[in-house]
């Protein structure tokens, strides 16, 4: 064991040794994206494989078409969970409530609209829509003062809404499947600014401002601060308390932006199976693009590249007609594939049998 | 130097209850777990019957036997969430098998060796490769659900002669009954609570889980016991696999989904802390009975829609730990 530690240690040392930029294809593959990326652009050829025409984004009434525009398209919801489980994930905590959040806001915005005299009208659509969210936003200051300010651990913490969220979504739809009829609410989905989809765009806007946010402010910092270590934060100077509510408050209003795309891609709500296991898929799309579960580091462009990972797994699934019954299994393997590569235990277990490797112990 | 003045200074607050710090959390429950008891009895005639009591172990004994299994991965400070589709998976496999005309003695060891397979395929993955708990444990999940849905996505039925009789079998004491299963997961309980406490290898459990450096350094064999944990939660899983298809007489692949939340909320109600290190077996137990117990003053209550005994059961989880954390604050 302590040679396993040594070796580690050495293995260390070595990597900060090498000059770096003299090689850069080395330098690409140690980039920690590189081999997400490299898994998103297999999958991807491994489409076009399988159809020819995958590639092909073409312009039809003036609005972009294409298998990789659904990919990105149908990808935004998870995006935009996974983007917010990235800033709670960051404080060292988790986010099991997001899928109930995701059925609630879209339970909310639908029974509101189906309230509406004219379904039509925008005004009414967005009172309903900013309803939604501020209960999303009260939902994460309630997982966040449990976590932040009773102490809580999140996972219990946030299981509590996992589990009520589900009840309360249904209560809110009066346990039936909500149908609205609103070509403002179906846009938030369906329509297309610009050529490019609505969702898409609200899903670019939002990485772009959570990206702005934390990378060019100490904000992103002070995150890793208290993912890193809550006390010695605290005794720093940092409010921890607060930035932790803020992160919950953000996971849970990204959730809820999710869940209006959910529920209007149907035009419908449903409590019970609205973002069902979408925590799952977020956790492995932060995972992926490799922030740590143990808080104190996050990649917001690691989250983007394992969302779309997860979505073109997805897609792939349909595409290469495996039968349903199977998807989960290849979905399995998929990702003990990827998190192998990614291991660097993996890695270096093959790196110590090339010659050019070797230590001189 | 005399012997007297070695001893540590007396706590500055006087202390009301001879009660040491550690066991805080785990009298806590306890002490809440009374109180609810009493006020389901107050509350709803017949409440009181001790098979009430015997009842929540009965509908639950496969949940206990999983839980145990999660306490020893939570105590390393790792978590597993594939015990679920491990349990969902066990079922399917024991039906299919009997369905085939296996003999029960082969079916039962094939059952639980393939648990204890799973758990220690991820037991390598997590310690050779350090993929995260949570990520190689998520794949373990796709993994058994999914061969539960390649297998068939329909119920299987078992009407094998001896599991029909284990599951039927009501072993009489005074004038209320227990099942075969409760009687296999108190055994489980015990041998758990005597490994934990009283063996190198419980001993391993809990410095791994306080410090896996130090306890690298201190020479133990953290990597084993890694392993190890993992193997034996899936062995749990298997063995409440088998359990649930006593208590089901079916094999399905949508059976105890979720259950891997159940088991991690009776863990981390029992007292243990996700962070590895601390924590008691008991506690554990408890745990399993405060989800039983809240399960059954729901049923007590009986005029709940489906969506309000969500809310209710997310309430009572809510008050359970906010009163725990508060009783463990004050006192420390």
């Amino acid at each position: 064991m302590a040679v396993a530690l040594a070796r580690r240690q050495m293995e260390r040392w070595r990597g900060s040794r090498e000059p770096r930029g003299s090689d850069g294809m080395s330098n690409l593959v140690r980039h920690r994206l590189f081999w997400p990326v490299a898994m998103l652009l297999l999958l991807l050829v491994g489409n076009l494989a399988f159809t020819p025409g995958f590639f092909a984004i073409e312009l039809r009434d003036g609005h972009l078409f294409g298998a990789l525009i659904d990919i990105l398209r149908q990808g935004a919801p998870l995006m935009l969970v996974a983007l917010g489980m990235t800033l709670v994930i960051a404080t060292g905590g988790i986010d099991l409530s997001v899928g109930a959040v995701v059925a609630i806001s879209g339970a909310l915005a639908c029974q509101q609209i189906s309230q509406l005299g004219d379904q039509g009208a925008v005004g009414g659509v967005l009172v309903a829509v900013a309803l939604a969210l501020l209960l999303c936003a009260g939902l994460g200051l309630w997982n966040g003062f449990l976590v932040g300010v009773v102490g809580i651990q999140p996972i219990i913490a946030t299981l509590i809404l996992m589990i009520a969220g589900r009840g309360v979504a249904q209560l809110i739809t009066g346990g039936q499947i909500i149908n609205v009829n609103s070509p403002p609410y179906k846009a938030i989905a369906t329509g297309f600014l610009l050529a490019v989809p609505v969702p898409v765009i609200i899903a670019a806007a939002l990485v772009a401002v959570v990206a702005l946010v934390t990378r060019r402010s100490a904000f992103g910092m002070l995150l890793e601060s208290v993912g890193g270590n809550a006390g010695a934060s605290r005794l720093a100077g940092i409010r921890s308390r607060q930035l932790i509510i803020i992160a919950y408050v953000a996971c849970a209003v990204c959730a809820g932006v999710a869940g209006l795309m959910v529920s209007s891609t149907v035009s419908s709500a449903d409590g019970n199976n609205a973002g069902l296991l979408i925590e799952l898929d977020a956790i492995l799309a932060v995972v992926i693009g490799g922030t740590s579960l143990l808080g104190g580091r996050f990649s917001i462009a690691g989250t983007v590249v394992g969302a779309l990972l997860i979505k073109t797994l997805d897609t792939t699934i349909y595409t290469i007609g495996i039968p349903p019954e199977v998807t989960l299994l290849f979905k399995a393997v998929v990702v003990v594939v990827l998190c192998l590569v990614q291991a660097p235990a993996f890695r270096a277990r093959f790196a110590r049998r090339r010659p050019t490797a070797e230590v001189s112990a | 130097m005399t012997k007297v003045e070695t001893r540590l200074p007396a706590p500055t607050v006087p202390r009301r209850f001879p009660l040491r710090q550690k066991y805080l959390p785990v009298t806590a429950t306890a002490v809440l777990i009374s109180l609810m008891y009493g006020l389901g009895v107050i509350n709803y005639p017949g409440f009181s019957d001790t098979q009430i009591v015997l009842n929540i172990f009965i509908d639950n004994a496969f949940l206990l036997v999983v839980a145990v299994g999660m306490t020893f991965v939570i105590l390393t400070g790792g978590i597993d969430l594939s015990v679920g589709a491990v349990v969902a998976l066990t079922t399917m496999v024991v039906a299919l098998l009997l369905e085939n005309g296996w003999p029960a003695a082969v079916v039962l060891p094939v059952a639980l060796l393939m648990g204890a397979t799973i758990g220690l395929g991820m037991g390598l993955m997590i310690h050779y490769f350090e993929v995260q708990p949570f990520i190689a444990t998520l794949a373990g999940m796709f993994l058994a659900r999914g061969l539960c849905y390649a297998i068939s996505t329909t119920s299987i039925g078992i009407d094998d002669p001896f599991w029909v009789r284990v599951a039927n079998a009501q072993l009489w004491v005074g004038g209320w009954f227990i099942t075969i299963s409760v009687l296999v997961a108190l055994v489980v309980v015990l041998i758990a609570a005597y490994v934990l406490a009283y063996t190198t290898f419980g001993r391993d459990v809990y410095a791994v889980g306080g410090n896996p450096q130090s306890a690298m350094l201190m020479g133990l064999r953290v990597g084993r016991t890694r392993i190890a944990v993992y193997t034996i939660s899936g062995l749990c899983s298997g063995l409440g696999g088998v359990l649930l298809s006593f208590y089901m007489l079916s094999g399905y692949g949508l059976h105890a989904s979720g259950m891997e939340l159940d088991a991690i909320a009776a863990v981390v109600i029992g007292g243990t802390l996700l962070t590895g290190g601390s924590g008691y077996l008991l506690g554990t137990v408890l745990g399993v009975l405060v989800l039983g117990l809240i399960q059954t003053i729901i049923t007590f209550q009986g005029d709940l829609s489906s969506w309000w005994t969500k809310i209710f059961i997310g309430l009572f989880l809510f008050v359970f730990i906010v009163l725990q954390r508060a009783v463990t604050r004050r006192r420390r």
